[in-house]
């Protein structure tokens, strides 16, 4: 059953046409010819399909398209500025961090997601359980990174590159504060 | 990052630490992969596999499928064409009505859309007569056979001395060991993150298909023979690679399903791409493996008796025949030897490469065994290993080109800070956890393989076009081709326009074996000598030459082996028996290093998928159907960001003048020889309990410490 | 995937009242397990009511004290909750444990709980499936069980439920509040998932057409001292094959037990409130011994299958240590030689 949907994608409007059965990530790559979003295991398994969906990082293969008609989408496409890279993708050609390229989109809209959130004071499962309530921002160490990181699988074995890549990201970014 | 003031000299881009060629544009999701290449009006293929283990198809109903809107066509043996050539049981598909393994492709529907050919896909009826099978590798239960040879051509056994002698003579002296247990390695799956795919056209008798391939050249050929046309009809295209890892060293099934679909549209472009799920049974894995190995060893701790007895599976309808028992022919000295592979046929998906074949498995049971031995002797592993280093090698006596694996543990011990390390087992504890650390060698021979050619040519402005119909899986390629080239062409980096993976570009073997970078740069060196021999060093716009990879006069005279060393620390939870790695360190000696920033990575890379092979990865079979259960990413369980803390890989200074011009000995699958063995070991020293399989999960050490 | 009709719902009554209606009709929420299911042909409905953008996305204070969280608060926003994490740690732990960064972050309130079982065979429809083709077998039962239930389990199904966070509610007595065709009703969390008898297709007493509104945790004002730990494959981003949330009271001696909650996840068909193991220990000081006692007590008529035995000891070792930590003054006497 087709039906009519707009996205806004990168910056820009996009309408497209789409079955109800199609999920945001066949939408961007097979209706819109929008690649960066890969496909690794079609069951959030894997994170490689990871965008920033109305500014959080989110995993597309398990999204329907058709529930998210009018949804603000930013891929690892569409992160930079002005044909420069984003800071997080700059940190990560910098630190090596990635080999076959294929699950690096979704790790650098994750991590740019990881700073968001990082930002806002988001616990994750190894934030030590401290002052009740404290909502200061998150200190990225790198045993934050990695757990935050873990949706985001690798096989190439660029972790041990990807956390300091996503370290020095923030690092910056607190700078930049 | 790429500072001019590193490549705009020439003779300095070898050695240099270069940023990835490739890195901006994959972090921008820019670099097109096999299933993304934009084609017109495409149709999408998916494939319908057979749900029973063995038997034979008895009615095929596609009529449901057929009604599905949005249908094309739908495939089976009973309407697919017959392929020019079945040589290639695993590559034969929809000829017949036999099935062989659980996950066979038995049919394929052509749609207009992705989500309309999957679902129709599944409202094709087909149903069997079952035949009994055999699933389950079980050395004991199993009829096993003699392959005529393991895979690279190595011998099936190798026997010199006696070694049943030599294990009498051990354990009737009271001073001496004789060791003799049995190792396990799982079953396991490559899964690069990039599922395989194929878009196919065809265009009259012309085929064109972008694939994901680790050699495009190979892939072309198999399938032209499986079609029965000339090769200069296949096109193939592959500019990168979402990883690989031996998976796409082949052409697999759904390689010549996607052209036997697009046979069915011509001219229109069909997508085909594998679930996670299929891949499990489509695309190849490393068999289980079972290793026997005996140990003889005086109390001065020098062997004078090595043994391992493989036994794995392969498949019924295709022989694949993994040589684990191979490098405990050039690991250690000892004057008794025998080694063996034997095998299981059964009813199985087919077994196919997967990184370090043979050397991955095999390098398991054999570096457990010498740990078990230094506990029994009372003796270091480390010291162990380097007083059995061996001068020449072991089987044939042939002198080593370069051999560094003594020097390997000296500095990986040194920068480990193993001495002084308290070898009793079970006894450091750290809060909840703990703490051990372990010790294995690695090793990974030297592979040549003939038949590349590089081309050469002169574009103008100072600009040199370099082709190969090479591959870069993430190893590195278009970064180091092109370092290579441009010292070799005494220009600088930016100077160099390099193109691979495309059938168009002169034939270029597989990235496969370690052995990518030094083809690939050999036949690279030979062209850009003959380029400047024939039109000097102010040539004219146009001018060009090309080159093969020639063969290596030292070929014979040695045995050419990278060697290496990983130290590990585990953690282990002391109440759940949760392993924790936060320390690997890898000492390698493996020739040259064209680019340490990518060559790092690789190592790291492999290191960490052997600690993924140590605590994690096992495809799990289930006898009653045949099935791979666990065949997916969340029951497939690979390493993830939190497993891993701090992995090292560091190389030794190595200069081999035999191996090739360049001095490349490959670093793509070193790595991970020797990881799973050294995480045992550690575990082991961490809380006593001795682990002699893999994956080694948190019960296996919960049972012995409780 | 069947093809399906779309409709987006604008207000709750009218979305039970449509699903209630048509019986091959679902509720859609952020679609994470569902469209799973729908790709693996687990399920086909004809119709999917997206019920995502409903205002239910509130979490509000009640007049015991406690919290009600709306049924699509997003799992992310609700273990980051101020009130969640400084008055229900085990509930921002667990769910903190679940999925991924970018899952929770999609994942609702009222979807985790209706989670399916991960079980592979269950996944995988050319295997027999009572849960997902009734009548058809348990291909689980003698087949790879490293995943599976030792407690509650039939012979129809030894499947477990997945939820981190449904576990944490479990301990925490949690109250699902949906709406039906025939109007609002409260069920304790703890009766919310069934156990799977000879009927393991029906995962949880909702009938067809009744919508997860709220989740309502009560005051409980010593929930402040409580944790959730889970014992995976992985250091993360996997499914628990033990999972434990406590809750402790403590006399003033700041050791003896005076009220415990105790709820296990990786052992059984829905979240398991381990009262036993809470009687056993109240009163008690918190030792580890105790707690070793306590988790025997709750797995005493443990059935592991062929290779899930290893959970008894790991629900053992696990509660034991979970108190440990809630508990940092426990003499350490007790900690060598018990295990």
């Amino acid at each position: 059953m087709e039906t009519e949907i707009k996205l806004r994608v990168d910056g820009q409007e996009r309408e497209v046409t789409v079955d109800t059965r199609t999920t945001v990530l066949d939408a961007l790559r097979e209706r819109l010819g929008i690649t960066s979003p890969k496909k690794g295991c079609d069951h959030g398994q894997c994170g490689s399909c990871t965008v920033l969906l109305d500014g959080r990082r989110a995993t597309t293969c398990l999204a329907l398209a058709v529930a998210h008609d009018g949804a603000e989408i930013v891929t690892a496409e569409g992160l930079g500025t002005d044909g420069e890279l984003h800071p997080v993708q700059q940190a990560f050609v910098d630190h090596d961090a990635l080999q076959c390229g294929y699950c690096t989109p979704g790790q650098v809209c994750s991590a740019v997601g990881v700073l968001r959130e990082a930002a806002q004071g988001w616990p994750s499962v190894v934030t030590e359980v401290g002052a009740e309530g404290d909502i200061a921002p998150a200190r990225l160490d790198h045993e934050e990174i990695a757990e935050r990181m873990s949706g985001n699988l690798c096989r190439c074995g660029a972790y041990v590159n990807i956390v300091p890549a996503v370290a020095a990201a923030a690092e910056a970014e607190g700078a930049g504060r | 990052m790429t500072s001019t003031s590193e490549t705009s000299g020439s003779g300095r881009a070898v050695g240099a630490d270069l940023e990835r060629a490739d890195a901006r544009a994959k972090v921008a999701g820019q670099a097109p992969y096999a299933f993304e290449h934009p084609v017109e009006n495409p149709c999408y293929a998916h494939a319908v596999l057979s749900s029973v283990p063995r038997g034979r198809i008895t009615s095929v109903d596609t009529g449901a499928a057929c009604r599905e809107d949005g249908v094309i066509t739908v495939l089976t043996y009973e309407n697919a064409e017959r392929l020019a050539s079945t040589d290639d049981a695993e590559l034969a598909i929809l000829q017949e009505p036999e099935v062989a393994f659980h996950g066979q492709i038995v049919g394929a529907v052509i749609a207009e859309t992705p989500e309309a050919a999957r679902h129709a896909a599944s409202l094709v009826r087909i149903t069997y007569a079952t035949e009994p099978h055999e699933s389950e590798l079980k050395p004991d239960e199993n009829e096993l056979y003699r392959p005529d040879s393991a895979n690279g051509g190595a011998d099936t056994d190798s026997m010199l001395g006696d070694l049943d002698a030599a294990m009498e003579a051990a354990a009737a002296d009271p001073e001496a060991v004789a060791l003799d247990e049995t190792y396990v390695t799982a079953m396991t799956h490559c899964n690069p993150m990039e599922p395989h795919a194929t878009i196919a056209v065809w265009q009259g008798d012309e085929l064109t298909l972008y694939d994901s391939s680790q050699s495009v050249h190979g892939h072309r050929d198999t399938l032209a023979e499986v079609f029965g046309i000339d090769r200069g009809r296949v096109h193939m295209i592959c500019p990168y690679v979402g990883g690989g890892f031996g998976s796409k060293g082949e052409p697999h099934a759904h390689a010549v399903l996607a052209a036997l679909t697009a046979r069915a549209v011509p001219g229109r472009p069909v997508k085909l791409a594998l679930t996670r799920q299929q891949m499990f049974t489509l695309v190849g894995y490393r068999t289980p493996t079972y290793q026997r190995v005996r140990l003889a060893a005086g109390a001065d701790g020098r062997l004078t008796g090595i043994g391992m007895d493989a036994v794995e599976q392969t498949s019924r309808i295709k022989e694949f025949a993994e040589q684990s028992a191979n490098p405990t022919r050039t690991m250690y000295a000892a004057e008794h030897r025998r080694t063996t592979h034997r095998l299981a046929h059964l009813d199985v998906p087919v077994p196919s490469w997967m990184r370090a074949p043979g050397e991955c498995p095999g390098m398991f049971g054999p570096e457990v065994a010498m740990d078990e031995l230094a506990e029994r002797l009372g003796m270091d592993p480390v010291e162990l290993r380097i007083r059995n280093d061996a001068p020449v090698a072991p089987e044939t006596g042939k002198p080593f080109s370069s051999r560094n694996l003594v020097a390997c543990l000296n500095e990986g011990a040194r920068r480990f800070g193993w001495h002084g390390r308290d070898p009793r087992p079970g006894v450091r504890r750290d809060g909840r956890w703990l703490v051990g650390t372990g010790v294995a060698s690695s090793a990974y021979p030297v592979n040549r393989v003939p038949g590349s050619v590089a081309a050469v040519q002169y574009v103008g402005e100072g600009r040199y076009r370099v082709d190969i119909g090479a591959a870069d899986l993430g190893t590195g390629a278009w970064t180091v081709l092109a370092q290579i080239a441009a010292d070799r062409l005494d220009v600088p980096l930016d100077a160099v326009e390099l193109r691979i993976g495309d059938t168009a570009l002169p034939k270029a073997t597989v990235a496969g074996g370690s052995s990518g970078t030094a083809m690939w740069g050999s036949a690279i060196v030979a062209a850009a000598r003959t380029f400047r021999e024939r039109h000097g060093n102010d040539p004219s716009p146009g001018d060009h030459a090309q080159a093969e990879t020639p063969g290596n006069p030292h070929a014979e005279r040695f045995a050419m082996h990278a060697f290496g060393a990983q130290f590990v620390e585990v953690r282990v939870d002391a109440d759940t028996g949760e392993i924790r790695v936060p320390r690997l360190l890898g000492v390698f000696a493996a020739g040259r290093i064209i680019n340490p920033r990518t060559a790092r990575s690789q190592l790291v890379g492999g290191m960490t998928m052997g600690l993924s092979m140590a605590l994690h990865e096992e495809t799990v079979t289930d006898p009653r159907y045949g099935l791979l259960v666990n065949h997916d990413l969340a029951n497939y369980h690979v390493t993830a960001n939190a497993d891993v803390r701090s992995i090292e890989a560091h190389w030794i200074d190595e200069d081999d003048p035999y191996v090739n011009p360049l001095g490349i000995k490959g670093i793509g699958e070193i790595g991970i020889t020797g990881t799973a063995a050294a995480v045992v070991n550690a575990v082991r020293h961490a809380t006593g309990v001795r682990v002699r399989e893999v994956p080694v999960m948190l019960d296996k050490v919960l049972n012995g410490m409780s | 995937m069947k093809p399906f009709r779309y409709e987006r719902a604008t207000d709750a009554e009218h979305a039970v009242a449509t699903v209630a209606a048509h019986p091959g009709a679902a509720f859609l929420g952020a679609g994470t397990n569902l469209v799973d299911h729908l790709k693996l042909g687990i399920t086909a409905p004809d119709l999917l009511v997206d019920v995502s953008r409903l205002p239910l996305d509130e979490v509000a204070e009640t007049a015991d004290g406690g919290l009600r969280v709306g049924a699509n608060v997003r799992n992310a926003d609700l273990a980051a909750h101020p009130a969640v994490r400084a008055r229900y740690p085990v509930l921002s732990q667990a769910l903190l444990s679940g999925a991924s960064g970018q899952l929770r972050n999609l994942a609702t309130t009222g979807g985790n709980l209706l989670q399916r079982t991960r079980c592979a065979y269950f996944q995988d429809p050319s295997t027999p499936c009572n849960k997902r083709d009734p009548g058809t077998g348990c291909a689980a039962l003698e087949g790879w069980t490293r995943y599976h239930a030792i407690l509650g389990a039939s012979s129809h199904c030894v499947a477990v439920h997945p939820s981190d966070m449904a576990v944490a509610m479990a301990a925490l007595d949690a109250v699902v509040v949906t709406l039906g065709p025939d109007g609002e009703r409260r069920i304790p969390v703890t009766d919310f998932h069934r156990l799977p008898g000879d009927a393991p297709h029906r995962d949880t007493v909702l009938r067809h057409g009744e919508l997860i509104t709220a989740v309502e945790l009560p005051g409980l004002p010593w929930a402040t001292r409580s944790r959730y730990r889970k014992v995976r494959d992985r250091a993360s981003y996997a499914f628990a094959l033990v999972s434990v949330a406590v809750a402790l009271d403590l006399e003033d001696d700041g050791r003896t037990v005076r009220e415990a909650r105790i709820a296990l996840g990786g052992i059984a068909h829905k979240p398991w409130r381990a009262e036993r193991a809470e009687q056993a220990l109240r009163g008690l000081p918190a030792t580890e011994e105790n707690c070793r006692t306590a988790a025997d007590a709750e797995t005493a008529d443990a059935h592991p299958l062929r290779d899930n035995a290893f959970k008894i000891p790991l629900v053992r070792n696990t509660l034991a240590a979970v108190v440990r930590d809630l508990v940092p003054e426990t003499p350490s006497g007790s900690l060598e030689g018990a295990r």
